[in-house]
């Protein structure tokens, strides 16, 4: 057994920390879509759209029921050889578009179970009023399915994050794929890996405090 | 005022699996009068005043409030959210908007429903909030109301839309008796205004108070109507003198 190579690690730092921005940009940009794709799936899923919800049914089975690798592979290797298109694709596209779709398929669950967790009285009153059903949907039922929602999809996020290492076997240099050349430079492999898992740790904690305190933010309707 | 003012309803007939609730009501109310149905619990009391805003879909009947008709066997989306756009309703529950303050509770239909601008809703509401005695917790969630003023914000609400019809279902049932007095005391308050007003409600005193006419309902039916004391005096139906023995 060696010793640690502190030093190397302490150096590799800045340089892995400098692809923070890639890993969030990526998470961000797939959570922001997959939110509105997931709420979009929740809302018809409740509703049950003939025929749509036949698609959507399929859609979230079939992303819930493959791995988040496989899907990957699959737009970045393998659709472009069928849609000409997709030719171009680059690795961050594909990992964004993957991360969208994939989590999407599990967040429509939790907002739909949310959705239906509002209480009958809240769907009445918004009908009472004269509001359409989008307008009940967007101002009253939604608002108060998100604070139910809100800790999974948290859970969501940070899962997806996680998932941006994935990027890397796109050939996408993220951080992942930062550790692996440094690693194979100086062969120092659970120095770099250690330092990776230890950013993605603390990236995971912050997010976490943000958790907390969205979550006292959603909850202030509710305060006594 | 012709022949199209006020509400007539015609023939309205609701059943829940092979439970027939509302059994071929027709009721015309005149604009401004105030009518209270009163009747033993399960009789289609609530179900009734339901139906008229299609919260429960009545199987068949015509409901019409001014010169909008709602055949129920044919009623189109739009038709119903007209309906629901010239009726207020008040929930025994209250029903406010959980997610909402006191004030964002009565300006939300009229900006989203009426298409007011913020700063008109928001003026009618403090003055509805002044009017209900709430002032004071405009800001406030229905969470941090007690049972009596999440009622007053409730009706307040309700009042705000200046409906043709305002539908009262079981208003007091579900408050402490401390809140049931503050909550009567703001619906004579509506009723001195003249607003035309549909009541299920088993205060028989505040009926008989601010009540014009009081229906009285059993199986689905209503068996018989008048002015108050005509009907708590003077009831002509066995049914009617049992109940009002009971509750007496």
């Amino acid at each position: 057994m060696r010793a640690l190579d502190l030093e190397y690690m302490w150096d590799l730092v800045p340089v892995l920390v400098g692809y923070i921005p890639l890993t969030l940009f990526m998470a961000l940009v797939g959570m922001a879509f997959a939110l509105v794709l997931a709420s979009v799936m929740a809302v018809e899923r409740v509703f049950r759209v003939p025929v749509v919800d036949l698609f959507v049914r399929l859609f979230i089975s079939f992303f819930r029921g493959t791995p988040l690798l496989v899907q990957l592979f699959l737009f970045y290797y393998g659709l472009p050889q069928v849609l000409s298109f997709l030719t171009n694709i680059n690795g961050v596209t594909a990992t964004i578009m993957g991360l969208t779709l994939h989590f999407s398929a599990y967040m429509a669950e939790s907002i739909r179970a949310a959705i239906l967790g509002v209480d009958r009285s809240q769907w009445e009153a918004a009908q009472a009023v004269g509001m359409t059903q989008l307008q009940m949907m967007r101002q009253i039922i939604l608002p108060q399915a998100a604070r139910v929602a809100a800790p999974t999809l948290v859970n969501y996020f940070i899962d997806m994050i996680k998932g941006t290492s994935l990027a890397f076997t796109l050939g996408v240099t993220e951080m992942m794929g930062a550790a692996q050349k440094e690693a194979a430079g100086s062969f120092l492999y659970f120095e770099a890996f250690l330092v990776v898992a230890a950013i993605y740790w603390i990236l995971v904690e912050v997010l976490a405090y943000v958790q907390r305190r969205l979550e006292t933010h959603l909850n202030k309707a509710h305060a006594r | 005022m012709t022949s199209d003012s006020g509400i007539s309803i015609k023939g309205l007939t609701k059943t829940f699996g092979d439970t027939s609730v509302l059994k071929d009501i027709s009721l015309d109310i005149k604009p401004g009068e105030r009518v209270v149905v009163i009747g033993p619990s399960g009789t289609g009391k609530s179900t009734l005043l339901r139906c008229l805003n299609f919260l429960d879909r009545p199987d068949a009947g015509l409901i019409r409030v001014g010169d909008l008709s709602v055949d129920a066997g044919t009623a189109s989306r739009a038709e119903i959210l007209a309906l629901r756009r010239r009726t207020s309703f008040v929930f025994q529950n209250y029903g406010l908007f959980a997610n909402k303050t006191a004030r964002e509770n009565i300006t939300q239909a009229l900006i989203t429903v009426k298409g007011q601008s913020k700063s008109d809703a928001n003026a009618r509401a403090d003055a509805i909030l002044r009017e209900t005695g709430l002032s004071a917790k405009a800001d406030a969630y229905p969470a941090a109301l007690s049972g009596g003023q999440q009622q007053r914000v409730g009706i307040g609400r309700a009042m705000a839309l200046d409906a043709d019809l305002m539908l009262f279902d079981e208003p007091t049932s579900a408050l402490d008796p401390e809140w049931v007095g503050e909550v009567l005391d703001l619906m004579r308050r509506v009723a001195e205004n003249r607003q035309t007003m549909l009541i299920v409600t088993h205060e028989m005193q505040f009926a008989r108070e601010i009540a014009d006419r009081i229906i009285f309902m059993a199986d689905g039916h209503i068996v018989e109507q008048g002015p108050p004391e005509q009907l708590l005096e003077h009831p002509q139906d066995p049914r009617t003198q049992a109940f009002l023995r009971r509750v007496g």
